[in-house]
C-alpha cells in the first residue's frame, strides 16, 4: 500500500510497469521492490528448488528472493530504479541471458585520488565532507542512486545531508558517484567501482570504508514464508519510499536496532519479540508509550501461513500479524575490508565479526566498524576523513558534528535457531538449504564454514550469502557446541554481480584486441586473400582464385614457387635491431651458433634454447656492421625474444656494451621466390648484379631499386628454392610491393604455401612442430649447436636426458594412402595397440599437408624414438577411421639441396 | 593490482610489467662444471616464503628495464 504522505517518491510523476504481465502504478524514486509493495505485490516467483512461496525480503544488494528477468537476467528487484515501462518477471532460480547483442556503450575510466570513501550513509559522508574541505583530492562512491544510506531509511539529519550534499558537489577536488558499487578491493588501494555503463579503476592514496553494515535474519520454522522481512527493509520501504509492506506487524529482534522499525510503524505494531530477557528499559517504556506489548527473553519459533504469513508462535502464544519484521542483529559488510587483506575477528560482546587491523593505507568507520550509533558513527567519519587527507599531505579542522546526542546500544542476544522440524528452518532463502542440510554437513565430519559452504552449497547464489553466511556460522556453532562462530568464509570480488559486458567496455568486436596489419594489407585484401590470425597479426593465408578452394590454391601457389616465381608478404616478421661493440659476443651467448666471426654483410641462421636447453625461437641474423647486427624472430615470438634479449643483458651481462630495438614495423619485407626470382629483381633492383657468382647465398646487399627506393636485399631461402627478401622501409612497403607485381611474374603466396614449401624442405616452424619440450637433438638439429663455445642452455643440451634414445623425435610421414591427410595433432600408436584406454602413444603429428611436389600428402610427427622407426608404420586412430603412415626422414624434397641456386 | 615503482618510470601498474621470479640467483659462472642436480638446482628450485621475497621485475611494457624489490608475498605489500 502506498501511504499518502511521506517518503522520498515523487508523486507528481506517476511511472507504468508491468510485472509478470499486469500493469501497475509507481513514483519516480521507487526501485522496482519499493513499487511492488506499494501495490501490494510482496510474493515474487517461488523457491528455486523446494518451490515454496517467497517473497521481498530485503531492500537492497542483500535480498535473496525477489529477483526478476528485464532485459538483464536476474537483478534484484529492490536494486532496481523504478522508470515508465519497466516489463518485469520473476524469476524462479535462473534467469536468461537475451539473445541479442548489447547495444549499450561501456566504458572504463582510471581514476586517481588522494582519498577514496566508500560508503554514503553518515559516517561516508562525513569523511568525504572532512576530507573533501582539505582540498584532497576526494571521490566519494555509493551504491545507491541518493546519498544518505541509513539516514533515509530512519529519517534523520536529512537537512544536514541535503547540506552536505551540496558542499560536496561544490568542493572543486572531490567527485561524488552515486549509482556506483566499490567492488573489488585489490592490492595498493586499487579500487574497482561499477555504475551502470562505467568501469572505474580508482587508485587512491587513503581508502576509508564506510560500507554499513547488513542486518541478520532469524532462523526458526517456516521462516521463509512471504511477509517476513528485515526489520531495516521495512523501516526503509515506510520512511523513504512510502510503501507499506502490512497493516499488522510483528517485530522479532535480538537488538535494539528494530526498535527503530516498531516506532517508527506506531499503530501498525502489535508486539516486539525480543530474545533478550531484559531489554534496554528506555527502548521498552516507548514501545508500551506506543501500545506495543515487548515479550522479553523470547523468540518466534514458528511462521503460521501457508501462502503468507499470518501470525507467529512464541512460546504458546500465537499472534496474528501479516509482517513480521526480523533482526537477527548486524554484520558489518566487511567485505572490501577483507578482500584488501584486513582481518576480522569475532566479538563476543557484539555478536559479530568486526574489522581488527587493516594491511593496507584504510580506515573503517561506521557501521562497518561495528559502531552503530549516529554520533559515533559521524564522529568516526569525520575523524578518518581528515586523518586521510593528512596522511596524504593535506590538513584542515575536523569538522564540528551536527548531532551529538548520546546512544547508548545494549548488546544483542544472538539466536542462532529453535527447537523444532529443522528441515523448514531455512539458512539460505536462494538455495534453499536448512538447519537439517546444515546438520547432514556437521554429521558428515565438516566443522569449517568453508566446508560447509560447498557441500550445502550455502551463500553460493548471486547474493553471495549477505543474508545466509553468518547465519550458517551461527548454525554451525550451535551443531558444534561450540562457544563462539568460527571463522567466516573468504570475501572475493565482486561484492554485487558485474556484468560481462561492463568488464568489457569497448574492448570488444574489433578493439577486442589491437589487429596488425603489414603495409601491403590493402594490396592482399584487393586481391582477395583469406586472412588467418598469427598473434596479433593478420597475414595473407591463401589467395584462392575464382573457382579455386583452399586445397586448390595453395598446390597452385606451391607449384608457381617451386617452378616458376612467387612472393609472399614476410613484414610480419619479427625485427630486433643490436647495437654495440659486445654485440657479437652477445648473440654468441643466447644462439646455439657462433655469431661473433660472422662477416658484415652476411647472414646466419640461428637457433634460440632456453637455459633449460629447449627451443625457443629460430631466424636469421644479418650482420650489418661490426657492432650492428638485424636478428629476426618468428612472427609470433618477436616481443618474448626481445623481453628475453634484455632480461640476459641487463641481469646476467651488465657489463656487456648492447643494446636492442625492436624493428618489426620499420621494415616491410618480401620474399621473391622461384627458380625465376633473378628475372624479377633484375626489373625491380637492375643496379643489383644478383647471379650466381655475384650474389652469395646467405648475403646481403643494400641497394637502390628501380624507383629509388633504398633497400636491403637478402638471399635466404625458407623454401629450398632460389630465393631473396627485399626490405624497405615500411613506409615505402605499399609502393614497393606493386613494384613486384606490376612485373606480371610472380604469383602471391601465403603463409599455407609457406608452410608447406618448409615443411618439403624439413624446416620446422617453432612453437608449431616445437612446443616447450623439444631439444635440438630431438629435431635432429645438433649441426647448428657449437661445440666449442658456451651459450645458455648448453648445460642443459648435455645432458644424458637430451639424448634419451626414447625422446620424441622429428620424423616425416607419409600417410599409406596418397590422398590421406592426417590431422595436425592426431596422436600416433604403434600398429596392433588395443585402443582400451589408456593406450600408449607414440607422439602426435605436429603439421600435415598436400604437395604438389610430391603429387601426396605428407606429415612431420614427434614420434618416440623416431629415428629408429624409419621405415616402419604407425596408426594415427580417428574417430571415423585409421590412418596408417610410414615414418621417413623429416625431409621429403630436394634432399640435396640443388635447387638453391636456381 | 598492484602499483610498482619502476626506478626509472615511477609508480606503474601491474598490467606493465613481467614478473621475474626471485632476485639473486645468478646464471652459474661455469655451467659445465656442475652436476645435473646442481644445474636442475638453479634451473627449477627457487624460495617460496610467506613474507619478505627479494624478486625481479620488467617494466616491459614501459622502458624494458629490470629491476629489483622486496614484496610481502602475503599482503603483497612493497616494502623496498
Ligand atoms: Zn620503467
Amino acid at each position: 500500500m502506498r501511504l499518502p504522505e511521506g517518503g522520498r517518491i515523487d508523486r507528481t510523476k506517476p511511472l507504468r510497469f508491468t510485472v509478470d504481465g499486469i500493469e501497475h502504478t509507481g513514483c519516480a524514486g521507487d526501485t522496482l521492490a519499493s513499487a511492488m509493495i506499494a501495490n501490494g505485490l510482496l510474493t515474487v516467483a517461488p523457491s528455486t528448488y523446494l518451490g515454496r512461496p517467497r517473497g521481498i525480503f530485503a531492500a537492497g544488494v542483500d535480498e535473496p528472493n525477489a529477483l526478476v528477468q528485464l532485459d538483464d537476467p536476474m537483478q534484484l528487484a529492490t536494486t532496481v530504479e523504478l522508470v515508465d515501462g519497466l516489463a518485469a518477471t520473476t524469476l524462479r532460480g535462473k534467469g536468461r541471458l537475451t539473445d541479442e547483442p548489447d547495444a549499450a556503450r561501456y566504458d572504463k575510466r582510471n581514476a586517481h585520488c588522494d582519498v577514496l570513501v566508500v560508503g554514503g550513509g553518515p559516517a561516508g559522508v562525513a569523511a568525504a565532507l572532512a576530507a573533501g574541505r582539505t582540498g584532497a583530492r576526494t571521490i566519494l562512491a555509493d551504491e545507491q542512486r541518493e546519498l544518505g544510506g541509513s539516514l533515509l531509511t530512519e529519517n534523520r539529519l536529512l537537512d544536514w545531508l541535503a547540506d552536505a550534499v551540496e558542499e560536496l558537489d561544490a568542493l572543486p577536488e572531490t567527485r561524488v558517484l552515486t549509482g556506483t558499487t566499490a567492488f573489488g578491493y585489490y592490492d595498493q588501494n586499487f579500487v574497482a567501482c561499477a555504475s551502470k555503463t562505467r568501469l572505474w579503476h580508482v587508485r587512491a592514496k587513503h581508502v576509508v570504508l564506510a560500507t554499513g553494515a547488513h542486518e541478520r535474519p532469524l532462523v526458526f520454522v517456516d521462516n521463509d514464508l512471504p511477509g517476513i522481512m528485515l526489520a531495516s527493509a521495512v523501516r526503509q520501504y515506510v520512511n523513504r519510499y512510502a510503501a507499506l509492506p502490512g497493516e499488522n506487524i510483528v517485530v522479532a529482534t535480538t537488538n535494539d536496532g528494530a526498535y527503530g522499525t516498531a516506532f517508527d510503524l506506531a499503530g501498525r505494531v502489535s508486539t516486539i519479540v525480543d530474545s533478550r530477557s531484559e531489554p534496554p528499559a528506555e527502548l521498552v517504556n516507548r514501545a508500551r508509550e506506543l501500545g506495543i506489548e515487548v515479550l522479553a527473553g523470547s523468540t518466534v519459533r514458528q511462521a503460521l501461513g501457508t501462502q503468507r504469513i499470518g501470525g507467529v508462535r512464541v512460546g504458546d502464544r500465537e499472534i496474528a500479524c501479516d509482517v513480521l519484521a526480523v533482526s537477527g542483529g548486524w554484520n558489518p559488510a566487511v567485505h572490501l575490508f577483507s578482500q584488501s587483506q584486513g582481518k576480522t575477528r569475532y566479538d563476543e560482546r557484539k555478536a559479530a565479526f568486526v574489522p581488527d587491523k587493516s594491511v593496507q593505507a584504510q580506515h573503517i568507520v561506521g557501521a562497518a566498524n561495528a559502531v552503530y550509533d549516529l554520533t559515533g558513527c559521524l564522529d568516526e567519519g569525520f575523524s578518518a576523513g581528515i586523518e586521510a587527507a593528512k596522511m596524504t599531505g593535506f590538513d584542515g579542522e575536523k569538522p564540528a558534528a551536527p548531532y551529538t546526542a548520546r546512544e547508548v546500544i545494549t548488546d544483542p542476544h544472538p539466536v542462532w535457531f529453535v527447537d523444532g522440524p529443522e528441515g523448514r528452518q531455512f539458512v539460505d532463502l536462494q538455495r534453499d538449504v536448512t538447519v537439517a542440510d546444515v546438520r547432514r554437513a556437521t554429521g558428515a565430519g565438516m566443522r569449517s564454514v568453508e566446508h560447509v559452504k560447498r557441500y550445502t552449497t550455502i551463500g553460493t547464489a548471486h547474493d553471495q550469502g549477505k543474508t545466509s553466511g553468518f547465519a550458517a556460522i551461527g548454525v554451525i556453532a550451535q551443531l558444534l557446541g561450540a562457544e563462539s562462530p568460527q571463522g567466516t568464509t573468504t570475501y572475493r570480488p565482486p561484492y554485487t554481480p558485474v556484468s560481462f559486458a561492463l568488464l568489457a567496455g569497448r574492448d570488444r568486436g574489433e578493439l577486442h584486441d589491437p589487429v596488425r596489419k603489414t603495409p601491403m594489407h590493402d594490396w592482399h585484401v584487393r586481391n582477395g586473400a583469406v586472412f588467418e590470425n598469427v598473434g596479433q597479426w593478420k597475414r595473407p593465408w591463401y589467395y584462392p582464385q575464382p573457382g579455386e578452394d583452399m586445397k586448390a590454391a595453395v598446390l597452385r601457389e606451391c607449384r608457381a614457387a617451386r617452378t616458376d616465381v612467387a612472393v609472399m608478404d614476410a613484414s610480419t616478421l619479427g625485427k630486433i635491431d643490436i647495437q654495440g661493440p659486445d654485440a657479437g659476443e652477445f648473440l654468441n651467448r643466447v644462439y646455439t651458433n657462433a655469431f661473433a666471426k660472422l662477416k658484415v654483410g652476411h647472414c646466419r641462421y640461428g637457433l634460440l634454447c632456453k637455459a633449460d636447453g629447449m627451443v625457443f625461437d629460430d631466424g636469421v641474423v644479418m650482420r650489418v656492421a661490426e657492432d650492428r647486427f638485424l636478428a629476426t624472430t618468428t612472427t609470433g615470438n618477436a616481443a618474448a625474444v626481445l623481453d628475453w634479449f634484455e632480461e640476459w643483458a641487463q641481469t646476467e651481462w651488465p657489463d656487456l656494451e648492447v643494446w636492442f630495438t625492436s624493428v618489426t614495423e620499420q621494415w616491410a619485407t618480401i620474399a621473391v621466390v622461384g627458380p625465376q626470382a633473378r628475372v624479377v629483381l633484375a626489373i625491380v633492383a637492375p643496379d643489383v648484379d644478383c647471379s650466381q657468382d655475384a650474389f652469395d647465398f646467405m648475403t646481403f646487399k643494400d641497394a637502390f631499386l628501380a624507383d629509388g627506393t633504398p633497400a636491403r636485399i637478402a638471399r635466404v631461402s625458407f623454401s629450398g628454392e632460389l630465393a631473396f627478401e627485399i626490405n624497405v622501409d615500411g613506409r615505402a612497403g605499399a609502393r614497393v610491393w606493386d613494384a613486384v607485381m606490376a612485373t606480371g611474374l610472380p604469383t602471391p603466396y601465403g603463409t599455407e604455401t609457406m608452410h608447406v614449401l618448409r615443411a618439403e624442405k624439413g624446416y620446422v616452424i617453432v612453437g608449431q612442430d616445437t612446443d616447450g619440450t623439444v631439444t635440438p637433438q630431438d629435431l635432429g638439429m645438433e649441426w647448428i649447436v657449437s661445440p666449442r663455445k658456451d651459450f645458455v642452455g648448453k648445460r642443459s643440451y648435455q645432458r644424458p636426458d637430451a639424448t634419451r634414445p626414447d625422446r620424441k623425435q622429428l620424423v616425416g610421414l607419409l600417410p599409406t594412402d596418397p590422398d590421406e591427410l592426417l590431422p595436425e595433432g592426431a596422436q600416433l600408436i604403434a600398429p596392433d595397440t588395443p585402443l582400451t584406454p589408456p593406450v600408449p602413444m607414440l607422439g602426435h603429428v605436429t603439421s600435415s599437408y598436400h604437395s604438389a611436389a610430391l603429387e601426396r600428402t605428407f606429415a612431420l610427427a614427434l614420434v618416440k624414438g623416431g629415428r629408429q622407426l624409419i621405415g616402419r608404420t604407425v596408426l594415427a586412430p580417428l574417430r571415423d577411421r585409421t590412418i596408417a603412415a610410414t615414418i621417413t626422414e623429416p625431409i621429403f624434397y630436394d634432399p640435396e639441396g640443388a635447387r638453391r641456386d636456381g | 593490482m598492484l602499483l610498482i615503482p619502476c626506478p626509472w618510470c615511477g609508480d606503474r601498474d601491474e598490467t606493465e610489467f613481467h614478473y621475474g621470479g626471485q632476485a639473486g640467483v645468478p646464471y652459474p659462472e661455469r655451467p659445465a662444471e656442475l652436476t645435473d642436480e646442481q644445474w636442475g638446482e638453479y634451473l627449477f628450485v627457487r624460495d617460496n616464503p610467506k613474507g619478505e621475497f627479494a624478486e625481479r621485475w620488467s617494466h616491459s611494457a614501459g622502458c624494458r628495464r629490470w629491476f629489483n624489490l622486496v614484496r610481502n608475498t602475503a599482503t603483497h605489500e612493497i616494502v623496498r
